[in-house]
């Protein structure tokens, strides 16, 4: 029900690529070398656990699905991608660090296990992750061995040989690399020396490769194309503009009704009043009195819905004064735990006020609860609200497009809305909106209008 | 006879208002249209009373409101009138801790219209009595503490009304019952918020008012 978007920004690139930096004279003296070494060294343990480990999960799983045990064990195999991708996304750092990879997961729209599984296990992702777990663990990692192996062998090999011959050898012989002899010190100390000229020259090849590597584990772990990171940009910007656009028609709306229709009828209230005064007989008086009982009554009913429209103590005096408000008006009571130092954004303080409504007006109507708290604060450039109750849950059933409405105001603020509501209860609404303090917004002086 | 400055940016309620004020005998010395008029007015005419709308220019937030806090700051026994168009608990609060909570007034626009009970209102403000709107006490009275839950529907309205400033006389007119059972009513209210009793109307709805306000 609730997608947050998020998106993923391209981080700036400060240093050259490694492909970039295989065609430079530096590369050689550059970490680039060992930094590609490190990764194959440590792709070969890794790949071989993940195999122990999907073998294990393989077998075990396929022969005791009879006795039902298997089943988890076969999902925890489907599941196998999403550390393996965590992991690899943070080793690919070492040979491709310019841009981070995303990753491309959701949040589950809901908090607990059911939810989080039925959401992993319907995302491409998951499958493309478990996809390269596979191949890294049955393909990948023995070629990278080999690669590795190759390297260190050879020019390690080389490099020993004086040593080999020193001790192995006698001080007579030694075979290099197994594939001829020499005899004497001066030789095997000139296949080292070219052992030593080797390994420069080998760690192009490995550099290659490694770029080789990357662009794969790129291909499979990357969940977002650069098109579709524009697109998302464009989108999450044009939403924005919407929700903006949509707040100030709000206040427009508001002020046109409290400067026109308002004082017209506040106007008319107070003449039928003044009229009143003078004509004391039937059955003019009475008639008067309904005419002014109509006036009061239309007077209400705008005030209200001027309130539901935009509320003027959200814009004068910010979240917190404006939640008490709601929480007075609630017909459950509602206590209160804010702790907001300062004013927000305009769009952050309504999104979340309506929010905070649209709850307590689901706590009222469906929840059968006989108290509901809510808690504000700000937590690392957060913007947590929780609006707990104490009734019978199943809110989701329960509610029409409310929620959505309210988790779409807060996708476009790159927030999260999620609901947990199991039947029996509690309801627990979370709010999680990314917040900088406004600071020309004080929290007792009212913006210009 | 009282002297009056009025500020009102919406020129139809601002002659509305002179002329109901002026028709019950009392004098518009000044009515202006923004806040800092209204502080000029004051100190020019140094009136019985003002009456003050909250949203004024420039900014159209609670200017008015503002206006009034200074002007209770430079003198605490400054009788104030605040008209406000809606049920804004925080704003009445801001107005009742201004000095000892005395000599002001926070009504509803829409009151207005009632013009008999708008100018009793003023009058007792002016008398130096605290006037709090119906819906922000019933705001207020909603769910502020438990002990208010033990209170009857009846004593509830009782309570609400009074915190109004208004009398017993008159409570019992609004609710059509005697004099007598309104301050049955009202002595068993006090016994269960625990309160004491005092003959100053005043005191006891400001009292009542810093109970509920918690």
């Amino acid at each position: 029900m609730v997608r947050a978007i998020r998106a993923s920004y391209r981080a700036p690139m400060h240093s050259p690529s490694l492909w970039q930096a295989l065609h430079q004279r530096r590369y050689l003296r550059s970490g680039w070398p060992w930094r590609c070494a490190l990764y194959f060294l440590t792709s070969v343990p890794l790949g071989a656990a993940l195999l122990a480990c999907l073998l294990v999960l393989a077998l075990a799983g396929s022969l005791l699905t009879v006795v039902l045990v298997g089943v988890p064990l076969l999902l925890t195999l489907v599941l196998a991608g999403l550390p393996v991708a965590h992991v690899e996304r943070r080793r690919l750092r070492l040979i491709d660090p310019a841009v981070p990879l995303a990753d491309a997961h959701q949040d589950p729209p809901r908090t607990g296990p059911a939810a989080w599984l039925r959401t992993r296990l319907q995302e491409r992702s998951t499958w493309r992750e478990l996809g390269y777990a596979l191949l890294f663990g049955c393909l990948l990692w023995p070629l990278e061995a080999a690669v590795i192996g190759t390297v260190l062998g050879v020019s390690g090999g080389l490099i020993s040989t004086p040593l080999v011959m020193a001790t192995a050898g006698g001080g007579e012989e030694a075979r290099v690399i197994k594939l001829w002899l020499v005899h004497s010190y001066p030789a095997a100390f000139a296949v080292a020396l070219a052992g030593l000229l080797l390994l420069p020259l080998l760690a192009y090849p490995l550099g290659l490769l490694a770029v080789g590597r990357a662009q794969l584990t790129r291909l499979l772990l990357d969940g977002s194309s650069p098109q579709d990171d524009l697109r998302v940009r464009e989108l999450s910007r044009s939403r924005m503009r919407l929700v903006t656009a949509f707040e100030a028609e709000r206040r427009r709306i508001e002020r046109d009704l409290h400067d026109g229709a308002q004082q017209r009828l506040v106007s008319l209230s107070m003449r039928l009043g003044l009229a009143r005064l003078d004509a004391r007989e039937e059955p003019l008086a009475e008639l008067l009195a309904q005419a002014h009982g109509e006036a009061q009554a239309a007077l209400v009913e705008l005030r209200e819905l001027i309130q539901g429209i935009h509320p003027r103590v959200l814009t004068d005096r910010g979240l917190a004064a404006a939640i008490e408000d709601i929480a007075d008006r609630s017909p459950v009571p509602v206590d209160l735990d804010l702790d907001l130092p300062h004013r927000f954004l305009e769009a952050v303080e309504s999104a979340v006020y309506f929010a905070v409504c649209e709850a307590l007006a689901n706590v009222a109507k469906h929840s059968r609860a006989t108290r509901a708290t809510v808690e504000a604060r700000v937590d690392q450039g957060q913007l947590v609200v929780r609006v707990r109750d104490n009734g019978v849950g199943g809110a989701d059933e329960a509610d029409g497009t409310g929620l959505e409405g309210v988790a779409d105001r807060i996708s476009v603020l790159g927030g999260h809305l999620l609901v947990s509501s199991p039947s029996g209860g509690p309801t627990v609404f979370r709010l999680l909106v990314p917040c900088t303090p406004a600071p020309d917004r004080r929290l007792d002086a009212p913006p210009t209008r | 006879m009282l002297r009056i400055v009025l500020a009102e940016d919406s020129v139809l309620l601002r002659e509305g208002l002179v002329g109901i004020m002026e028709r019950f005998g009392h004098q518009v010395l000044a009515g202006v249209g923004t806040a800092d008029e209204l502080m000029a007015a004051v100190a020019e005419h140094d009136p019985d009373i003002v009456v003050t709308d909250v949203r004024m220019p420039p900014g159209f937030s609670d200017e008015g409101l503002r206006a009034a806090l200074r002007l209770r700051e430079k003198n605490p026994r400054m009788p104030i009138l605040v008209l406000s168009q809606y049920v804004q608990r925080a704003y009445a609060e801001e107005l009742l801790d201004s000095s000892d909570g005395t000599h002001v007034g926070y009504l509803l626009k829409e009151r207005v219209g009632n013009v008999e009970e708008f100018v009793e209102a003023l009058q007792r403000v002016a008398a130096g009595a605290t006037v709090v709107d119906p819906e922000v006490v019933r705001q207020l009275l909603r769910h502020r503490r438990d002990p208010l839950a033990k209170l009857t529907p009846r004593e509830q309205e009782v309570l609400a009304l009074m915190a109004e400033g208004q009398s017993n006389a008159s409570v019992a007119a609004s609710l059509h019952v005697s004099e007598g059972t309104v301050s049955k009513h009202f002595g068993s209210i006090l016994t269960k918020l625990d309160l004491s009793l005092s003959d100053a109307t005043n005191r006891r709805v400001l009292a009542v008012l810093a109970y509920l306000r918690g």
